[in-house]
């Protein structure tokens, strides 16, 4: 088993690599440098530009030079120092920016993910029992539904209807009293009472894929010869159910959150803006609107990274869960 | 979900020699009402198109999108006013209300006719309050006069299918939006920016998808498997800030036309993994077919047994794949055009016209600018509907 996660943790290399590279050109995509865009920023508010920093800059990102040598300046920073570049929009090193944003985008990722299983899991195994009746038909129909409905329009009716019903705003993840103040049980309580919107818009739409997988896993596993036996060696039907095939349909169950993941990320992202939630996804947004490219690509390689560790933690899940898979 | 019936089917004893080369499926000839005779001489997509009319969601699913396409190929003639018209007077103007009856001498008369309004303005907030008044009529007719186009981008024409009989007349059947423009003309155009984004993105989508995956699955070898790693890799990234990143890429002088392209480009970047995962699948298990050995033990090139042996008995899945793909593609267009990355006014799409709708304030005093996610959601579900069905349909030889 460690074997297997080592070569798993060294698999992930070259995709991070690889993931890297493909941020760099993003990087490098607008027209002009970091340089010549923090230059025009600062002479915009009035301030003087002081020749010396600008040839420290120049030197440290490595501007005008060949664009693999930029790169990997770019990466050997990231790598020995940890150090992403500075926003020039809020002339602060990235790390600080995304320190507190990281968190509430794990938990929010993370919280969907468990309520996406907490929910899938009951449906589909209701609807491939009970398959062909009103129940599973109306599931269906949902499924189809929460495919189709972008996650931005559920925020957006959800901000619409608590406004004009209950009067009230649902943006935000903590209370206006709360949004500075220290950590505590009361901020932490506060957090949580905003925390689930978010969770359940951004679980929607995987949710309603979820149960079409669990259900047709399941019918699949239903008419296997194993299922016939344990019935005739007379097994309730509740336990049949619950030991055999709910057991074999939940691998893929695991193995899908390797894809589940990168649209609850993408998701987050879109929902934090509509929300504003102090998350990557707003953060990004704004980066890009003011092509704020060493944050706007930092995040975008965070969130990528992110995905690729999830996808990690979900194959070792799978490996643990299921002995047939070979490592 | 198909698997069940085939296991069925394997099961069942060959009653005839032709079994398996048509549906001798008794199922099969009684759902269907034809003589066994019609089903044994009918073509692979005739046998389809029977199949799939079984599917009742897929076919008001079909109804739907030919609808949508219609739509967005006669877009002007169908748009009553100018969808592009800023008219300061009647920002935010609330749907108006089609009347079928009107008051005349005390009768009721068969008129088409909306009502006019009367605004009120707030002398505090400066907050202008429209309210439909009753006293104005407006008369409401079939192919009028109305603002100039040129139809199919080629014959310069004036007419409309409905419109208020005089033009200079407000005529805001589902409101209007902050500048005061008829939401309904921008929907009906933004139907054929939308639905086409998903169309020409799939296009692009395809053609990389049949290369690139015809290649990983006929070839096989080390570059399948580079080719394999690539889409990995792709699928892992989190599709909706990389697209972020490119589309803010797009510089800001481009012209609509090529931002539209721009935008269909980026969308394919990761769409066509998908479409290149099913084809190699198909080419794997084809390329070790009876069929595909036997004509190339007759001596066919390559390339005639790709194009002549298995690409027509993948086509069907193929077109079931497309047709699933498009949602996504539409889906991706409205999020970053809503997100303001995508497509700009004045191009029209649903994702623009949902950007007046980004914050709380425009959404409470004008909640008739959510209408095109309506649309979004109706496109969306009846493409995959009609995917579904034309899913179930494409092998119609398997059950």
């Amino acid at each position: 088993m460690l074997a297997f996660i080592i070569r798993r943790i060294l698999y992930m290399i070259p995709t991070v690599l690889a993931i890297s590279v493909v941020v760099f050109i993003i990087i490098q995509l607008p027209p002009g440098d970091y340089l010549t865009t923090l230059v025009a920023a600062l002479s915009s508010q009035g301030e003087q530009v002081n020749a010396d920093a600008l040839e420290a800059l120049r030197d440290r990102y490595g501007l005008g030079e060949p664009w693999h040598v930029q790169y990997f300046k770019w990466m050997r920073n990231i790598i020995l120092h940890f150090d992403f570049g500075d926003s020039f929009e809020y002339n602060r090193p990235v790390t600080d920016l995304v320190g507190q944003r990281i968190g509430f985008t794990i938990a929010i990722s993370v919280g969907s993910l468990l309520l996406t299983w907490a929910i899938a899991f009951p449906l589909g195994i209701y609807s491939a029992v009970r398959k062909y009746t009103v129940g599973d038909y109306l599931l269906t129909f949902m499924a189809f539904l929460g495919l189709a409905i972008p996650e931005f329009m559920i925020a957006l009716i959800l901000l619409y209807v608590s406004f004009r019903f209950f009067g009230q705003s649902v943006g935000g993840l903590f209370s206006p009293e709360y949004v500075d103040a220290p950590w505590s049980i009361d901020r932490v309580v506060d957090l949580m009472a905003h925390l689930w919107i978010p969770v359940v818009i951004v679980g929607v739409a995987s949710t309603a894929g979820l149960v079409r997988i669990m259900r047709a896993n399941l019918m699949d596993e239903l008419n296997k010869p194993y299922v016939v036996t344990a019935r005739a060696k007379g097994l309730s039907e509740r336990k049949l159910l619950m030991k055999y095939p709910v057991r074999m349909a939940l691998n893929p169950f695991v193995s899908t959150s390797g894809y589940v993941l990168p649209g609850l990320i993408s998701g987050e992202a879109i929902i934090g803006v509509v929300l504003s939630l102090p998350t990557m996804g707003p953060l990004l947004l704004r980066a890009l609107q003011s092509q704020d490219m060493y944050l706007a690509g930092s995040l975008i390689l965070m969130t990528s990274v992110l995905t690729v560790i999830g996808t990690l933690l979900s194959d070792i899940l799978l490996a643990w869960l299921d002995p047939r898979i070979r490592y | 979900m198909r698997n069940e019936d085939l296991s069925l089917q394997q099961a069942k004893p060959a009653t005839s020699p032709l079994e398996g080369a048509v549906p001798q499926d008794v199922e099969f000839i009684e759902e269907t009402g034809r003589s066994e005779q019609s089903v044994l001489v009918a073509s692979q997509w005739k046998l389809m198109w029977w199949k799939f009319r079984r599917h009742r969601l897929a076919m008001i699913g079909l109804a739907i999108v030919i609808f949508l396409y219609l739509i967005a190929i006669f877009a002007e003639l169908i748009t009553p006013v100018d969808p592009n018209k800023v008219n300061s007077s009647y920002t935010y103007a609330p749907p108006q209300g089609l009347r079928l009856f009107r008051e005349e001498n005390g009768e009721r008369v068969f008129g088409l006719h909306v009502h006019g309004y009367k605004s009120e303005i707030d002398q505090e907030t400066l907050a202008k309050t429209f309210t439909i008044d009753e006293e104005q009529v407006i008369p409401i007719g079939f192919w009028v006069r109305g603002y100039e186009y040129k139809l199919f981008g080629l014959i310069p024409f004036d007419r409309h299918l409905i419109g208020p009989k005089d033009s200079s007349q407000p005529f805001y059947i589902l409101g209007a939006d902050r500048l005061g423009q008829d939401l309904f003309s921008r929907l009906i155009m933004g139907t054929r920016i939308s639905m086409s984004v998903g169309l020409i993105g799939v296009a692009l989508s395809l053609i990389l998808g049949i290369v690139l995956g015809g290649i990983s699955g006929y070839f096989g070898g080390a570059i399948d498997t580079l080719i394999q790693r690539i889409i990995e890799f792709l699928q892992s990234i989190p599709a909706i800030p990389l697209w972020m990143g490119l589309a803010a890429a797009l510089p800001k002088d481009w012209s609509q036309l090529r931002v539209f392209f721009g935008i269909t480009i980026i969308l394919s970047v990761l769409g066509w993994t998908g479409l290149a995962r099913v084809v190699r699948g198909r080419f794997l298990s084809l390329r070790e077919e009876e069929f595909v050995t036997a004509a190339r033990l007759d001596g066919t090139g390559e390339m005639r047994i790709i194009l002549r042996h298995m690409v027509p008995s993948f086509t069907s899945h193929i077109i079931a794949s497309i047709t699933l793909a498009i949602p996504a593609m539409i889906l991706a267009e409205t999020s970053l055009s809503f997100l303001g990355l995508g497509l700009r006014s004045p191009i029209n799409s649903w994702g623009v016209l949902l950007q007046e709708a980004q914050n709380i304030r425009s959404v409470s005093t004008a909640p008739w600018l959510l209408l095109p996610g309506a649309m979004v959601v109706l496109a969306v579900i009846s493409l995959n509907f009609l995917g579904d069905g034309l899913r179930d349909a494409a092998d119609p030889y398997a059950a």
